[in-house]
C-alpha cells in the first residue's frame, strides 16, 4: 500500500522531471512552451486539488491566479520604477519591494486567504449554484483588476516584474504544487473531501463535514493557485486579460483531458493540452513539415483546443486516465477510484 | 443616483431581451438536465447571418429568416453532436462540454470573420427614439417588449394546449416516469431544442438591432448574466427561471443607468455580487416555494 502511494507521487514528479530536462535541451525559442507548460501544470493541479477531490467544478480559480500574480507582481516591480508603471497605486504598497521567493509565497498567502474568505459563504452552496457563484467570483475579480488601478496596473499590462521564472523555478514550482496536491490528497481531509465526491450523503452520515472538507480544500487550492499565479507573472509581462475566460477554458481543458480524478490525469492533461497548444502556436508562426510549409490562421489554437476537449468529454468522460492514478505493478491495483463511473442516480435515457 | 423614466423602460426592455434567453436556456435544462453554455454563441451566429444579408443587400425578411435558418440548424447540429451523446453524464461535465463548445463556436467564427467583426445594419432604424410624454423611448425598446410578451405567450401556449407541450412538461418534471408513459425521449428533446433555437434567432435579431457590431464574444457577457439569473430564479421550474432572467436584466439595464459613469464600470461586480448574496440565502432559487432541490447535498 506505502509502496502504492509513493509511485503515485514519483508518477507526476518523473514527468514534470522529464519535462524539464527536455526543456534543457532545446533552443531557448522553444524553452519557453516547456516552461509555459510547467506552469501550466502547477496551475492544474492548483485547480485540481479542489475540482479533483470534490468533484465540484469551479470555473474561479484563474481568479485566485490572478490574486497571486497581481500580488507578487506590485511587491516585485522595483520601487523607482512603480510610479511609471502603476502611477496610482496606494503609497504604501509604492515603496513595497520584496525579492522573487519571498513574492512567491506571499502570493499563495494572498491567493489563500482570498480563497478562504470567498470560500466561507461560496461551500455552503452545491451543485449548479456553486458553480455559477465561482464564475461570479471570477467576473467580479476581473472587473477589480482590471479597473481599480490603486492595486497595480489596471488594464495595461505588468511590465518591469523580474523574469525570474525560468526553467529550473518552473520545474521547481510545479514539483512543490504536485507534492503538496500528493500530501494533501492523502492526509485525512482529502480522503474525507474524496468520500464525500464519491457520496456525500453516506461521508455524511459518518462524521465528515462536506462544508468543512470543501472550504479547506477551496483555501489550499486558492494558495496554489495564487503561487501558480506569481509564477506566471515572473514569466513574461501579463495583463489581467490573460487572466481571464481563455485561461479558464484552458486549464480546465488541460483538467478533464487528462481526467479531473487523479493527479496523475491532472499532470498528463496540462502536459498533453500544452504541448498541442506550443504546437499550435508554433504553427501559426508558420512551419514547416517533410519540406511542405504550412502557416496556421492565427486563433487556430483555441479551436483546436476547444474542440479536443469537447470531444474528449463526450468520448471519453472520465478523462485520458479515466481518473486512475499512476502506479506501476498489476492492472487491479490501478481501481483507485471509482469516478470515472456514472453516478447511480444518473439518468438513463 | 438619477433614476428616470426612460432609465426604467430600458430595464424592462433588457429584462424583457434576456427572459426570452432564460427561457431558451431553461426550456433545454427541463428536458436534458443541462445548462447550455453555448446558447450565447448560438445567439452570435444568427447575429452573424443578419449581418452578413444586411452586408449583402438582402430585404429584411430575407435576413432574418437567414439568422432563423442558421440559428435553428446549429441548435439541432448541437443537440445531435453533443447533447446527445452526454444526456446520461453528471451536470457539472455537461456544463464543461458546452463551455468548449462554446469557446469552439466563438473561435471559429473569430477566424472566420475576423476581429473588426461586421455590422448588421438593416434594421438600424428601430434603434431610433420616439418620444412618449417626455420620455424617449427607442422603437426598439417596444418592440423587444412587444416580442417578448408574444413569445411568452405562444410558449404557454404550447406547453399548455397542445401535446408535445404536455411532454415536454412531464419529461421535465420526471424524465423516467414520462418515458415508461409513452412519451418519445427524442422527439420530446428536439422538440425543446427546437423552441429553444427559434428563441435565440429572436433574442439575435432584437440584440442586432440594439448592437449592430456583431464580434465573435456577441452575447458572451449576456449570456454568462443569464445563466447567472436563471441559477438565481431557480431551475427547477421554467417560470421561476424565466423571472429570474427577467430580474437580472432589470436590474443589469437599471444599475447600467442609474449609476455614475465612474462607477457603472464596476457593474459586473455589483451584479454578482448580488447573484452570489441572493444564491446563499436562497440556494434554490429567488422565485421557488420552499427549498429548492440545490439543498440536497
Amino acid at each position: 500500500m506505502r509502496e502504492r502511494a509513493v509511485w503515485q507521487l514519483l508518477g507526476p514528479a518523473l514527468l514534470v522531471a522529464l519535462a524539464a530536462a527536455l526543456g534543457t535541451a532545446v533552443s531557448s525559442a522553444i524553452q519557453v512552451y516547456f516552461i509555459n507548460a510547467l506552469v501550466a501544470i502547477a496551475m492544474v493541479g492548483a485547480i485540481y486539488v479542489f475540482v479533483g477531490n470534490s468533484g465540484v467544478l469551479s470555473f474561479g480559480h484563474i481568479s485566485f491566479v490572478a490574486i497571486g500574480a497581481w500580488t507578487a507582481g506590485v511587491l516585485s516591480v522595483p520601487p523607482d520604477e512603480k510610479s511609471g508603471i502603476m502611477p496610482n497605486l496606494f503609497p504604501f504598497l509604492l515603496h513595497a519591494s520584496v525579492g522573487n521567493l519571498p513574492s512567491l509565497l506571499l502570493a499563495a498567502a494572498a491567493g489563500g486567504v482570498f480563497a478562504l474568505i470567498v470560500g466561507l459563504p461560496l461551500m455552503r452552496l452545491s451543485g449548479l449554484a456553486a458553480s455559477i457563484a465561482t464564475f461570479g467570483v471570477l467576473e467580479i475579480t476581473h472587473n477589480l483588476l482590471y479597473f481599480y488601478d490603486r492595486i497595480g496596473p489596471g488594464s495595461s499590462a505588468f511590465s518591469s516584474v523580474p523574469e525570474t521564472t525560468g526553467l529550473l523555478q518552473a520545474a521547481l514550482g510545479a514539483l512543490a504544487v504536485v507534492g503538496v496536491a500528493f500530501l494533501y490528497q492523502h492526509s485525512r481531509f482529502g480522503r474525507m473531501l474524496r468520500a464525500t465526491r464519491e457520496d456525500p450523503a453516506a461521508a455524511q452520515a459518518v462524521g465528515v463535514s462536506v462544508y468543512r472538507q470543501r472550504l479547506l480544500a477551496f483555501a489550499l487550492s486558492g494558495a496554489l493557485a495564487g503561487f501558480a499565479g506569481a509564477l506566471f507573472i515572473h514569466l513574461l509581462p501579463l495583463t489581467i486579460q490573460d487572466m481571464y475566460l481563455p485561461l479558464t477554458l484552458l486549464t480546465l481543458a488541460m483538467l478533464v483531458v487528462g481526467g479531473s480524478a487523479s493527479l496523475w490525469g491532472a499532470v498528463i492533461g496540462a502536459l498533453a493540452v500544452s504541448g498541442l497548444d506550443s504546437l499550435l502556436a508554433v504553427a501559426e508562426g508558420g512551419m514547416a513539415i517533410g519540406g511542405w510549409q504550412f502557416v496556421l490562421p492565427s486563433g487556430t489554437r483555441i479551436v483546436v483546443v476547444s474542440a479536443v476537449m469537447a470531444l474528449v468529454l463526450i468520448v471519453r468522460p472520465s478523462g485520458l486516465t479515466g481518473g486512475r492514478e499512476f502506479s506501476l505493478g498489476s492492472r487491479s491495483s490501478r481501481k483507485s477510484n471509482g469516478s470515472g463511473e456514472k453516478r447511480p442516480g444518473s439518468r438513463g435515457h | 443616483m438619477s433614476v428616470t423614466w426612460q432609465t426604467l423602460v430600458d430595464a424592462v426592455g433588457l429584462g424583457a431581451i434576456y427572459a426570452l434567453m432564460a427561457v431558451g436556456i431553461g426550456l433545454v435544462f427541463g428536458v436534458l438536465r443541462l445548462v447550455n453554455f453555448a446558447y450565447g454563441q448560438l445567439i452570435m451566429a444568427g447575429a452573424f447571418a443578419l449581418a452578413v444579408a444586411s452586408e449583402r443587400g438582402w430585404p429584411v425578411w430575407a435576413g432574418i429568416l437567414l439568422c432563423f435558418g442558421v440559428v435553428i440548424a446549429l441548435s439541432l447540429v448541437m443537440e445531435w453532436v453533443v447533447f446527445r451523446p452526454l444526456r446520461t453524464e453528471r451536470p457539472a461535465v455537461m456544463l464543461v462540454a458546452t463551455f468548449a463548445v462554446a469557446f469552439l463556436m466563438q473561435s471559429v467564427a473569430l477566424l472566420w470573420f475576423g476581429a473588426l467583426g461586421k455590422t448588421a445594419a438593416s434594421l438600424a432604424y428601430l434603434n431610433l427614439p420616439i418620444a412618449i410624454g417626455h420620455v424617449d423611448i427607442r422603437k426598439i425598446t417596444i418592440v423587444a417588449i412587444a416580442v417578448a410578451a408574444l413569445c411568452l405567450l405562444a410558449l404557454v401556449l404550447l406547453l399548455g394546449r397542445t401535446n408535445v407541450g404536455l411532454h415536454m412538461r412531464a419529461a421535465a418534471m420526471d424524465f423516467r416516469t414520462a418515458r415508461s408513459l409513452g412519451v418519445r425521449a427524442n422527439r420530446v428533446i428536439t422538440a425543446a431544442v427546437l423552441v429553444s433555437g427559434a428563441l435565440a434567432a429572436v433574442v439575435a435579431v432584437m440584440l442586432t438591432v440594439q448592437n449592430p457590431l456583431v464580434n465573435s464574444d456577441f452575447a458572451l457577457r449576456d449570456t454568462i448574466i443569464v445563466l447567472a439569473g436563471v441559477v438565481v430564479g431557480g431551475m427547477s421550474k421554467l417560470s421561476s427561471a424565466t423571472l429570474g432572467g427577467f430580474a437580472i436584466g432589470f436590474v443589469s439595464g437599471f444599475l447600467g443607468g442609474a449609476l455614475p459613469t465612474n462607477q457603472s464600470q464596476y457593474l459586473p461586480s455589483f451584479l454578482f455580487g448580488l447573484v452570489i448574496l441572493v444564491l446563499l440565502i436562497r440556494p434554490g432559487g429567488l422565485f421557488t416555494r420552499g427549498r429548492g432541490q440545490a439543498e440536497r447535498v
